[in-house]
């Protein structure tokens, strides 16, 4: 019912942190567990890395690497807007935190093709 | 310029019911509020809806005007009605009594919950507590003490609406007005209130509370200032 | 312990390990999109991180902190999408951060052995 109430900047910015957050959880075990393929020897882990060399995986990790960085500069902004003194031009580190995550990202995907 | 006419829909019902719509001539200058009065007075006798002052100083007028909570006095017709619909609802987050009129005893059991009543020391003062205005307390203490309960920040708050235990903007900041109060004699109390479940952990920083207060308040701010506070506390023991 | 006394440590441990992190995610970061150029391999993963006690007090530290922060963040996202309270999600929470430090000490044990 409430549409036009959400338009605001620092909402997106929660929608942002909330999904990535749950995203990066999905994630994570999946990541430990590949790693600890090393366990069982390089070959093991050099199977699954050669898998990873294909361009929809590359363009899956370029995703991740932009799913991190924009949770941990929203979660920087959080912490900013929690335990320092409130600052009216915090919000506009919401814009930043978005414009650095796409720059961690390019920066991988610059590396990774 | 001629009769234009606007489509008006209103929430009749309680929990239950249903949008009744008429379609109402528009005239120049007119309020929201406007529009209901005349309504009920000419049209629907039995529509019920609450307001006092008129002129945006009690906050009894508040409701949810095309999907945003704000005072229906201080809202211009030719403002929010650019479609030539306007749908009026009772405000989100608080039981209905009937058509517009919201139980708004929910909402004032929090601000209690939450500490929001001055409590003074045990004895007596002997003589007025001097603090001057420049004082960053007393700064503090005056950015949020202009609330005046009209429900608004706790109607627009999503984490309201998903937690029932969620004590919600209003009660918050006014724990946070109280908190920086020299006079205040319960500085534990309050934050054992507020550091509790449904307490200002619950605030994910949306804004919603400052992007809709009338009073251009920021609850978010008053929170924020709440969690640095309680960290602090249960770090150092006293919680 | 009360529930209400665990929420509160969970919630500050949920702020804590977020500031932990901030900086073992930009050298995480940083150490990716260096090691995807050219191309990954499991060698060049390992020559990095066998045998370095310095890596692997890293990785365990971000590890541990990543486990509490994603156990807590789920747990209050399952507070706020679904009726589920009290103990029961608590121990459900348990077991998440347990399984992502199960998995991640695994996973640094097989790339610094």
């Amino acid at each position: 019912m409430i549409g036009p109430a959400r338009r605001h900047a620092p909402y997106w910015a929660f929608v942002t942190q909330r999904v990535s957050g749950v995203a990066l959880a999905l994630f994570l075990p999946a990541h430990l567990w590949v790693l600890g393929l090393a366990l069982e020897g390089e070959a093991a882990l050099d199977g699954f890395l050669r898998w990873t060399d294909q361009p929809m995986v590359k363009l899956a990790e370029v995703g991740l690497v932009v799913l991190l960085a924009v949770h941990m500069l929203g979660g920087l902004r959080i912490l900013s807007v929690e335990f320092l003194p409130w600052r009216d031009w915090q919000r506009t580190l919401i814009a930043l935190s978005g414009a650095g995550a796409l720059g961690a990202g390019a920066l991988f995907l610059l590396n990774v093709f | 310029m001629g009769n234009r006419e606007l489509s008006l829909s209103v929430w009749r019902g309680t929990e239950t019911g249903a949008y009744a719509t008429y379609s109402v001539p528009l005239a120049a200058g007119q309020t929201v509020l406007d529009l209901i009065t005349q309504l009920q007075r000419t049209r629907e006798p039995s529509l019920s809806y609450r307001f006092a002052c008129r002129v945006g100083m009690c906050g009894s007028c508040a409701m949810t005007v095309n999907g945003v909570p704000r005072w229906t006095c201080r809202t211009l017709v030719s403002d929010v009605a650019k479609t030539g619909k306007l749908t009026i609802a009772p405000l989100r987050n608080l039981p209905v009594v009937k058509d517009l009129v919201t139980d708004m005893s929910g909402f004032f059991d929090k601000w209690q919950k939450a500490g929001g009543r001055f409590v003074p020391p045990p004895e007596p003062a002997t003589d007025f507590a001097r603090i001057p205005p420049t004082d960053e307390k007393r700064r503090t203490v005056d950015a949020a003490i202009e609330c005046i309960g009209c429900g608004v920040c706790f109607s627009a708050c999503d984490v309201v609406a998903w937690d029932r235990d969620y004590l919600g903007p209003a009660a918050l900041n006014r724990t946070w007005s109280l908190l920086n109060d020299e006079r205040d004699a319960d500085e534990l109390g309050r934050l054992r209130a507020v550091a509790a479940s449904g307490g200002c952990r619950s605030c994910h920083s949306q804004q919603s509370c400052a992007e809709h207060c009338p009073k251009e308040l920021n609850p978010t701010a008053a929170i924020a200032g709440l969690k640095r506070a309680v960290l602090a506390a249960l770090l150092r023991g006293r919680l | 312990m009360t529930g209400d006394k665990r929420d509160l440590w969970m919630w500050s441990a949920h702020r804590i390990s977020a500031m932990v992190m901030a900086p073992l995610v930009l050298v995480h970061l940083a150490t990716m999109i260096a090691a995807v150029q050219g191309g990954l391999t499991a060698a060049e993963i390992l020559e990095r991180t066998r045998g370095s006690v310095v890596w692997a007090v890293v990785y365990l530290l971000f590890v541990v902190a990543a486990s509490v922060h994603g156990a807590v963040g789920l747990r209050t996202v399952a507070r706020e999408a679904t009726r589920w309270r009290g103990v029961g999600l608590d121990l459900a929470a348990l077991g998440i951060a347990t399984l992502f430090i199960y998995l991640g000490g695994r996973a640094v044990l097989g790339v610094v052995l």
